[in-house]
């Protein structure tokens, strides 16, 4: 006999994601996501990103590591709130989802602040399955890390608003077809904003801090 | 990468969806549909389910796995076809202006109890 379900395996996952949306909207809060692989910049690039815009914007960091605080301790030096979630302490969690948000939230003045950034787990695949309530998703790529990421991890690239491909400054020392980049994430995602930035140097980051400011103003209207 | 937890909530989802009256029946089979762009790899899903359902009312039972194609959707010129490749434009007109009508799955369809 068969027992009809029809059920969404990530269900749970995907309630809670709406629970928080709902709270993350009721208290004027726009939350990015913020996913790479490990070692794309993504620390380095929030870090120059958040002296930037505060004052203007004020800014909370919820960041997601499987082990140590080190990232948690350098965004903190930018003087923004700061919330660590550390997955397991010897490995663990692919990526972070609803329900660890929502927990960390708790520790944030979600009335004091506009802008939450989510420092995803560094990883191109799973971090993408997984809603946690966020208004916006951005992927960094870094020029070291080859041309064609946008084809091997598709899912990822589909989902994203926008591509920060990042450390730029290194490009005289590589042998990377930087068309060829923008040909593949294009081929995933036609019509996808790439802001080449350099966390380093900090080139290029107008455009892509302009940006962040208008999809921040498109929630609040 | 996160097979593990995934065939954690599969077994939950089933094992609650057996009704009461049949709390001695034997499951045979969970059918599961699953997109092909969900981040989740099918052969270690199964091996995964494999372990856990020991000591579960769902022990013996089978994983049925149904790929679901990534079928897309031209907004400009209409047409419809199967994505094979990571390529998301139109292969009619190019455009890149798409709909994904499937292939981010990840549902359980049903059940199988033996008569």
């Amino acid at each position: 006999m068969e027992i009809k379900i029809v059920r969404k395996v990530l269900d749970v996952n995907a309630k809670m994601a709406e629970q928080n949306r709902k709270l993350f909207g009721d208290k004027g809060v726009f939350v990015l996501n913020v996913m790479s692989s490990p070692g794309a910049g993504k620390t380095e690039t929030l870090v120059k990103t958040l002296v930037r815009i505060m004052p203007d914007i004020k800014s909370a960091v919820i960041v997601g590591d499987i082990c140590t605080s080190h990232d948690a301790d350098r965004l903190a030096q930018s003087g923004v709130p700061v919330v660590q979630i550390n997955t397991e302490p010897f490995g663990g969690d692919c990526h972070l989802a609803a329900h660890v948000i929502e927990k960390a939230a708790l520790d944030l003045d979600l009335d004091a602040i506009d802008l939450l950034i989510v420092e995803n787990v560094g990883n191109l695949v799973c971090p993408a399955e997984f809603d946690i309530g966020e208004d916006c998703r951005i992927v960094v790529l870094s020029v070291a890390e080859g041309e064609d990421k946008p084809v091997k991890y598709p899912l990822m690239f589909r989902e994203c608003a926008a591509t920060l491909l990042n450390k730029t400054d290194l490009l005289p020392h590589l042998d990377y077809d930087l068309e060829a980049a923008l040909n593949y994430i294009h081929q995933v995602h036609p019509d996808m904003p790439v802001f080449q930035i350099s966390a380093r140097t900090e080139e290029g980051f107008d455009p892509w801090i302009a940006w962040l400011q208008k999809m921040i103003d498109k929630k609040s209207k | 990468m996160h097979e593990m937890g995934i065939a954690t909530e599969v077994i939950e989802i089933a094992e609650a969806s057996i009704p009461e009256e049949m709390h001695d029946a034997k499951v045979e089979c969970v059918n599961i549909n699953i997109g092909r762009l969900a981040a989740v790899v099918p052969e270690s899903l199964r091996f995964c389910f494999n372990i856990l359902i020991e000591n579960t009312r769902l022990a013996g039972a089978k994983l049925h796995i149904r790929e679901i194609p990534v079928k897309a959707y031209c907004k400009d010129c209409k047409h419809e076809w199967i994505i094979d490749a990571p390529v998301f434009t139109c292969t009619q007109c190019d455009s890149g202006a798409l709909d994904i009508l499937s292939g981010r799955e990840l549902d359980i369809s049903s059940i199988e109890i033996a008569d």
